[in-house]
């Protein structure tokens, strides 16, 4: 069966490209808008793998890794974060709150499933 | 992403982000807004940052240079003024303001691949860096990440040990251990030795902790740098040692991940929780709406048929037939509404661009205007609202340009030093009304109509209402402007306004009292696919004039009409001359009524070609119709606009009025020939390509 990854982004071209890439490589790819969006969207259906922004409008990054880690049927699986390369802090508040691992935008659809691929095979 | 791989539909997700540059350009701007009034809140800030930070991650991944490093500065700025490293004074406020116009401009030059100056905004950047500086722990400056290392060691291979202990954050932050000796595995020849000396008995297992510590020697020709990558994620998460063991006398530099940096306290502050529930909402291309607004529209001439065929019908015989076909117009109505209601959008996207306006052309022109709004978020057709812009900036420009006094003629006249500008929208009557009203000058009548007469544009010795005089100014190339300003007076003036509003199914007028200030009214449809439409026939043929075109009908007596040599007849209504237009000699209709004594002048107005008498046979009634491109369905006739569906399944053009006095002057006799057919086809075209029109 298909692996499943949660693409949470508020830009629409960001969930785009990744949903893209990742259908085109046979993935299933579920997608929501902000962290509040993907609390209710996780607690309808599983899923292998989270890719999430940062900054987001309700509930950004952070706070959704910390509330899917707290409790819920996710907490064992896998997080990646999307950052810019000027976010070092961030990356460490991701890690800190219980981030698997980040993704530096600009990346390339390569990088991207290259990364997928070694959190979740 | 920059990649060019095969089927990547890079152009469809640049066009997404820039329809999504759109939206975060006006969130900052209304924010800012916000934000330099004093009425913004917690969140205000944190969504200024988001907006810029959105735009230079989409910006990155279409490799638009000049945008990511621009945005980044400006990203840096704002950032550290959300964690209140940088206070929100009044001159970074207008620091603010100027990087968000300039980013506004780069996000267009990206869109339009223009070149921009090399030095473009170079001036906002260094004052940006500037305040950056100022503040105690300014981020740091723009780290380009260097080129990836290239994967081979030239100076062959190498063995490395490494030690490798995860903690149980590791896994509770589900990074596998087994994935990363996968990894390691990809490198070059692994060898793994596990210590499993720390595993305790089965009963007293945590069943999320690490008991299992590992050491690899790892043949590679990768450098380093490669295996510490692999081990990215999880540095701060286990012991890691990495040595390189092939050389003995030499110990490589040693990572020690043992002594992880103090962790990094939680000091990100949850987001505070917003009051209230966002709307939820989907994303739609606009074709689709279209198509649906489209096929609505055949739903609701075939609904508007079977409720004339249903007139026909004994009420008795089929009652619930006729109920039926009731039900069906209700819901084909609701449906409508509902429909176009998905193509309306709040005003408030053009609204929260016009403080801008006002604040820089006050500052300009040396005066004190504040601008006060209200009704954004009355809804109304996108395509209108896109062609809002420009007639609503060009009123706004000329409020405060020609309207509003500089701060001592407004204390002389006994008024704040702060003029006021209201701009308000709100629904009245199935149309949308807005209003652009200020506490200026007014209009001053004697020297409106004093250069209207200058001009020729009023008769000598006319003697014209306080009402039609203020309307003056919306006649072609008239500026009250004594001295021709770079603010409003390029050259354009009202009439430009009233013609764009007229191009959108609207009507503007204009309200004034000299000393007290002036008000215009713009009055315009909610959609542009139904136009309120006079049903009127000539000969066989039906048409349809536009409703807001019309000044008035009447039968006229044979005393006001007059031949005018080479002009052919004109109407003498109220002691103006109008010229008659027959219609029947327009589009080669024949057995219309030729005699307007005989049939309906109506009156109709058009800014390129003012007012004109229409002559046709009957008024067949008003109606709701919509519209239905003739561009789509055929090729365009010159003098007509549109065509509908009317409710006996019959097509019928919509005329356009702008362009009948010209065709109707053109006498070859080859080019009238040839319209009769064109008509016909047209009626044809438009039936074939809908359903259920007879």
């Amino acid at each position: 069966m298909a692996k499943r990854i949660l693409t949470v982004d508020d830009s629409k071209t960001m969930r785009d490209m990744v949903s893209f890439t990742l259908k085109k490589a046979g993935y299933e790819v579920g997608e929501a808008e902000d962290g509040k969006v993907a609390l209710t969207v996780l607690a309808g259906a599983k899923f292998d793998l989270i890719i999430t922004d940062l900054n987001m409008p309700n509930m950004d990054g952070i706070s959704l890794i910390k509330n899917v880690r707290a409790a819920s049927q996710h907490r064992a699986v896998p997080i990646l974060i999307l950052t810019t390369e000027s976010d070092s802090t961030k990356k460490a508040d991701g890690k800190a709150a219980g981030a698997t691992g980040w993704l530096v935008k600009p990346f390339s659809p390569e990088k991207l499933l290259e990364l997928v691929q070694r959190v979740c095979p | 992403m920059s990649s060019e791989s095969e089927g990547y539909p890079l152009a469809q997700f640049r066009k997404t982000f820039f329809e999504e540059c759109a939206e975060l350009l006006d969130a900052l701007q209304s924010n800012l807004e916000l934000l330099s009034n004093g009425s913004g809140d917690g969140e205000t800030m944190h969504a200024i940052f988001r907006s810029v930070h959105s735009i230079k991650g989409g910006a990155g991944a279409f490799s638009l240079g000049a945008l990511v490093a621009f945005s980044h500065v400006f990203e840096s700025l704002l950032d550290a003024m959300r964690e209140h490293k940088i206070s929100v004074a009044p001159e970074v406020m207008q620091l603010v303001l100027r990087a968000s116009d300039a980013l506004a401009d780069i996000v267009a030059a990206a869109r339009n691949e223009q070149p921009l100056a090399a030095d473009f905004a170079a001036d906002i950047v260094a004052a940006m860096e500037e305040v950056l500086l100022g503040a105690a722990d300014a981020p740091a400056p723009v780290s380009q990440p260097g080129p990836v290392a290239p994967g081979v060691d030239l100076s062959g291979e190498r063995r490395y040990r490494i030690a490798f202990t995860p903690h149980s954050e590791m896994l509770q932050k589900a990074n596998e251990p087994l994935l990363l000796i996968r990894q390691l595995r990809k490198l070059g020849g692994l060898v793994a030795r596990v210590d499993s000396s720390r595993v305790p008995p089965l009963d007293v297992i945590e069943p999320e902790a690490a008991y299992l510590s590992w050491v690899f020697e790892l043949d590679t020709g990768v450098p380093q740098s490669a295996i510490h990558e692999v081990f990215e994620f999880v540095e701060d998460d286990c012991d890691l040692k990495i040595e390189d063991i092939s050389i003995r006398a030499v110990v490589a530099p040693v990572a020690d991940a043992a002594n992880p940096v103090a962790a990094v306290a939680e000091k990100t502050p949850d987001a505070p929780v917003a009051a209230l529930t966002p709307t939820q909402s989907i994303r739609v291309d606009v074709d689709k709406v279209d198509r649906l607004v489209n096929l609505v529209g055949e739903l609701v001439i075939t609904q508007a048929m079977l409720t004339e065929q249903g007139t026909l019908l004994p009420v008795d015989h089929y009652p619930a037939l006729i109920q039926g076909i009731e039900a069906l117009a209700q819901s084909a109505r609701e449906l409508q509404e509902s429909v176009m209601a998905i193509r309306a959008q709040p005003v408030k996207s053009v609204f929260a661009r016009m403080p801008r306006i006002v604040r820089d052309l006050a500052a300009t022109l040396g005066k004190e205007v504040r601008i006060v709004t209200a009704g954004e978020m009355t809804e109304i057709d996108k395509t209108v609202i896109e062609q809002l812009s420009d007639p609503l900036t060009h009123m706004i420009r000329n409020a405060l340009d020609h309207g509003i006094e500089g701060p001592d003629a407004r204390i002389a006249a006994g008024k704040p030093r702060q003029g006021t500008i209201h701009l308000s929208a709100a629904q009245r009557s199935g149309r949308i009304v807005i209003e652009v009203s200020d506490d200026g000058r007014g209009l001053n009548r004697e020297k409106v109509l004093a250069k209207a007469q200058d001009r020729g544009l009023v008769a000598a010795g006319a003697i014209l209402s306080d009402e039609e005089i203020d309307n003056l100014i919306f006649l072609p190339a008239f500026s009250t402007a004594d001295v021709v300003s770079n603010i409003s007076g390029r050259g354009v003036g009202m009439d430009v306004v009233k013609r764009n509003v007229q191009s959108l199914g609207g009507r503007i007028t204009v309200q004034s009292r000299f000393g007290a200030g002036s008000r215009f009214t713009l009055s315009l449809p909610l959609t542009l696919a139904v136009v309120d439409g006079m049903v009127v026939s000539i000969g066989k043929e039906t048409f349809i004039i536009p409703l807001t075109a019309i000044i008035e009908s009447l039968r006229p007596q044979a005393a006001d009409i007059h031949p005018v040599v080479g002009r052919g007849e004109v109407l003498a209504l109220r002691g103006e001359y109008l010229p008659l237009t027959h219609l029947h000699k327009c589009f080669a209709i024949e057995g219309a009524i030729t005699d307007p004594c005989r049939g309906i002048v109506i009156i109709v107005e058009s800014e390129s070609a003012g007012r004109v008498g229409v002559i046709v046979d009957e008024l067949l009634g008003q109606q709701q119709v919509v519209v239905k491109s003739l561009e789509a369905n055929y090729d365009p006739v010159d003098g007509i606009s549109g065509a509908t569906i009317l409710g006996n399944g019959r097509v019928a053009l919509i005329l356009d009025i702008a362009r009948l006095r010209e065709i109707d002057g053109r006498t070859d006799a080859e080019w009238r020939a040839d319209r009769q057919p064109k008509i016909q086809h047209a009626a044809v075209n438009v039936r074939e390509e809908t359903p259920h029109a007879a």
